[in-house]
């Protein structure tokens, strides 16, 4: 049983803000359950898509009617039974709006959760309190600590199998503890739910009353994220460049591009690299008008006092805060294609708007996600491996470290032939 | 200087992206076109694709496969809008296609179906490499799991098992001669979304959007204006009924709803009620099958 909903789920608006979050766990340890129980209590599961869950479930045999068919859209994921690509989902309470990205727990499961992790603000890590930690949730931990998603919540679920018990949610908080303490988490947050049940999912359960601390969704509704960005560093990326070339528009040139971190303010001396030049920005617009200032992840388009050479992948930055002008990138990569990463490989690469060709130097070592171990004798990194890698680039890039900033500090790999996203890099250094 | 806490809204971090998105395409892809159906998501999307180019034109033009089975207020504010802009229009006609023998009518009458191969004749004639569409992820469980960035073969076909990872806000465009790239600026956006943004910008919508007085009939549960395009059968009675439109696509399969919202205001307070989702309530074509949707995307449809 639970208490009345501390939650009073109305009418959304508008003006409320938004947290993306990723879920990681397995099918076993109740994820797809809690997010439709999420969907369910905020009013966003609908009726036709409940009717066409159960109906599916009847025909399948199945014993219950199956959440996971909510978020398993696609045939051969209902034919199989398996989740094979990220899912977005979205529900909102007054206080905010959110987006999941559900991860798949079986397949491919690195690269997708890579995928999911790189846009959220919070990670939800599931574990079954009847089975404890398991090799899978210090992958997951890993994986968030490595995306840099800023907030990671343990959620110890099935509490309801292990008869609601204090010592069994400390236990396994502690062992999560001690393990992330490897790791850079800068906000862990451990929960005792039940999603079959709903409890401390919306409101807190009556069944664990030594648990003082919120329920999922308070907590997901209060997380504070508005400082998770970078505030301090200006990096404008250039998109494109407006010019309408028209008479009543006729010397018009704007810098159009989606702030990656800083404020900017008209008046303000900046630089642009790669060139070096400075100037000052003459002014901020959009199609609403003017705007003072403009920070993460507004899209403006920005005006220069001086008429430079300026063109889409150069970024705009304060002189005095400049990223690594550099062709020499040592990064993380995550590799996410059969044919593995190897020493003297040529790939596209892309970072903020820029492109430019790479070759592999060196693959320094893989990391075992699982005991964080190095393996400097690998020499090469497979489908879903992580390791460190040092790249040369034709064109150099405008680095920062991931850490520092996740869109100036990530990029993506492309093999040139097929096409194909083959891997994501976040940098370490840059020379 | 006053303090600021440099909060965005959902809905202007929404539009950020989306903007981001459709600048992004144009800056990397060749000769992009937007699909343009005079419905409200599509609408939407114009409207961002304006903002993101002011004070310059949008760089491409717009595309509408017609199939000929058209609200006429609907066909009315495509071509009011397209004039508006001065964007240039690309019309892809279902009916032409038929007259030409490119494509049959299919028994029931509905060309949901036959429309895929005329918008694939249309891209190939006109060598577009991307193509806009206004599909959003909350719609649909197959559209769920698409990417913004949703690469299709030399046939205009979707491989949901083959996409590519899309990380942070670097999205991958590169495709080959004859491939193609469909775009969804506004993936992340709910119905309940795209009504709020309606109302902030102010953005005219057609007339059907909202309640009106309409002489329908019912059938499978959902409300079906009568008109040319389709008829009551034996048993099926006409009355007047007061509804509105949540979906606008094909006039045959495409249904009302009751509904008294007509100020966007009661729009936006009943899309946030409703029980159903938009598709299951007023859209014919998805319910063929569990999987009706996935199965039209990977033969090219959006």
């Amino acid at each position: 049983m639970t208490a009345a909903p501390e939650t009073t789920l109305v009418e959304p608006s508008a003006n409320m803000d938004l947290l993306r979050f990723a879920t990681a766990g397995s099918v076993d340890d109740g994820k797809s359950t809690l997010i439709g129980r999420l969907l369910f209590d905020s009013k966003s599961i609908f009726t036709d898509q409940l009717e066409s869950v159960e109906r599916t479930s009847q025909e399948r045999g199945d014993e219950y009617t199956n959440l996971a068919l909510l978020t398993d859209g696609l045939r051969a994921e209902r034919e199989q039974g398996i989740t094979i690509d990220v899912a977005y989902r979205y529900f909102a309470t007054p206080r905010r709006k959110f987006i999941i990205a559900d991860t798949p727990g079986h397949i491919q499961y690195t690269r997708n959760m890579v995928t999911g992790a790189s846009t959220a603000d919070l990670a939800i890590v599931l574990v079954d309190a009847r089975k404890g930690l398991v090799e899978q949730s210090r992958r997951h931990a890993f994986i968030v600590s490595l995306l840099r998603v800023p907030h990671l919540v343990l959620a110890v679920n099935k509490m309801d199998l292990v008869d609601w018990s204090e010592e069994v949610f400390e236990q396994i908080s502690h062992d999560f503890t001690n393990f992330a303490s490897k790791l850079d988490i800068p906000d862990l947050t451990a929960v005792p739910i039940s999603a079959l049940l709903g409890d401390n999912i919306v409101s807190r359960s009556e069944n664990m009353p030594w648990y003082d601390g919120p329920s999922l969704l308070h907590h997901l509704e209060h997380v504070h994220h508005a400082s998770d960005r970078n505030l301090v560093d200006v990096r404008f990326p250039v998109q494109y460049v407006i010019r309408p070339q028209s008479t009543q528009h006729a010397d018009y040139r704007g810098y159009a591009g989606q702030v990656a971190g800083g404020v900017l303010k008209k008046g303000d001396e900046v630089m642009v690299l790669p060139s070096g030049l400075t100037t000052r920005i003459a002014g901020i617009e959009t199609a609403d008008g003017p705007v003072a200032e403009a920070y993460a992840p507004m899209s403006v388009t920005v005006r220069l006092e001086d008429e430079l050479d300026v063109s889409r992948g150069d970024m705009i930055c304060r002189p005095h805060n400049q990223p690594c002008v550099a062709q020499d990138i040592d990064a993380m990569v995550c590799w996410m294609t059969d044919a593995p990463l190897v020493p003297g490989q040529k790939l596209a690469i892309k970072h903020t708007t820029r492109s430019a060709r790479t070759v592999v130097k060196d693959v320094q070592y893989r990391l075992d996600v699982n005991s964080l171990h190095r393996d400097e004798g690998a020499g090469e990194l497979g489908l879903n491996d992580v390791g460190r890698v040092r790249l040369r680039t034709t064109a150099p890039l405008l680095a920062d470290e991931y850490r520092r900033n996740r869109i100036t500090g990530g990029f993506i790999l492309v093999d040139e032939s097929t096409n194909r996203t083959v891997g994501a890099g976040m940098i370490t250094g840059a020379s | 200087m006053t303090f600021h806490d440099y909060q965005l809204t959902q809905i202007d971090i929404l539009e950020s992206e989306s903007i981001h998105i459709i600048r992004e395409v144009t800056a990397e892809l060749e000769r992009p076109a937007l699909l343009f159906s005079g419905g409200k998501d599509s609408i939407v999307m114009l409207r961002l694709a304006e903002k993101a180019f002011w004070p310059a034109p949008i760089p491409f033009p717009v595309m509408h496969v017609d199939t000929g089975h058209n609200f006429p207020e609907v066909l009315d504010f495509r071509d009011r809008r397209v004039a508006e802009l001065g964007v240039n229009l690309v019309v892809a006609s279902v009916q032409d296609a038929i007259d030409r023998g490119v494509v049959r009518e299919e028994p029931n009458g509905s060309r949901n179906r036959i429309q895929t191969p005329v918008l694939l004749e249309a891209v190939e004639k006109n060598r577009f490499t991307a193509l806009f569409g206004g599909a959003r992820r909350d719609e649909e469980k197959a559209r769920a799991k698409e990417r913004v960035f949703s690469f299709r073969d030399e046939f205009g076909q979707w491989d949901p098992k083959d996409q590519r990872p899309e990380l942070w806000n670097l999205y991958n465009g590169r495709i080959h001669l004859g491939e193609s790239i469909r775009i969804f600026p506004l993936s992340n956006w709910t119905e309940l979304d795209v009504w709020q943004y309606i109302a902030r910008e102010r953005i005219e919508v057609p007339s059907i959007y909202y309640a009106h007085e309409r002489e329908v009939f019912s059938r499978d549960g959902m409300l079906f204006a009568n008109n040319e395009f389709c008829r009551p059968r034996d048993g099926e009675d006409t009355f007047i009924g007061k509804v509105r439109y949540r979906t606008v696509g094909d006039a045959t399969l495409t249904a009302a709803v009751g509904s008294d919202a007509d100020t966007i205001e009661k729009i936006i307070e009943e899309v946030a009620a409703t029980r159903l989702t938009e598709r299951g309530a007023t859209r014919g074509d998805d319910r063929v099958s569990e999987a009706a949707m996935e199965d039209r995307k990977k033969e090219g449809y959006f």
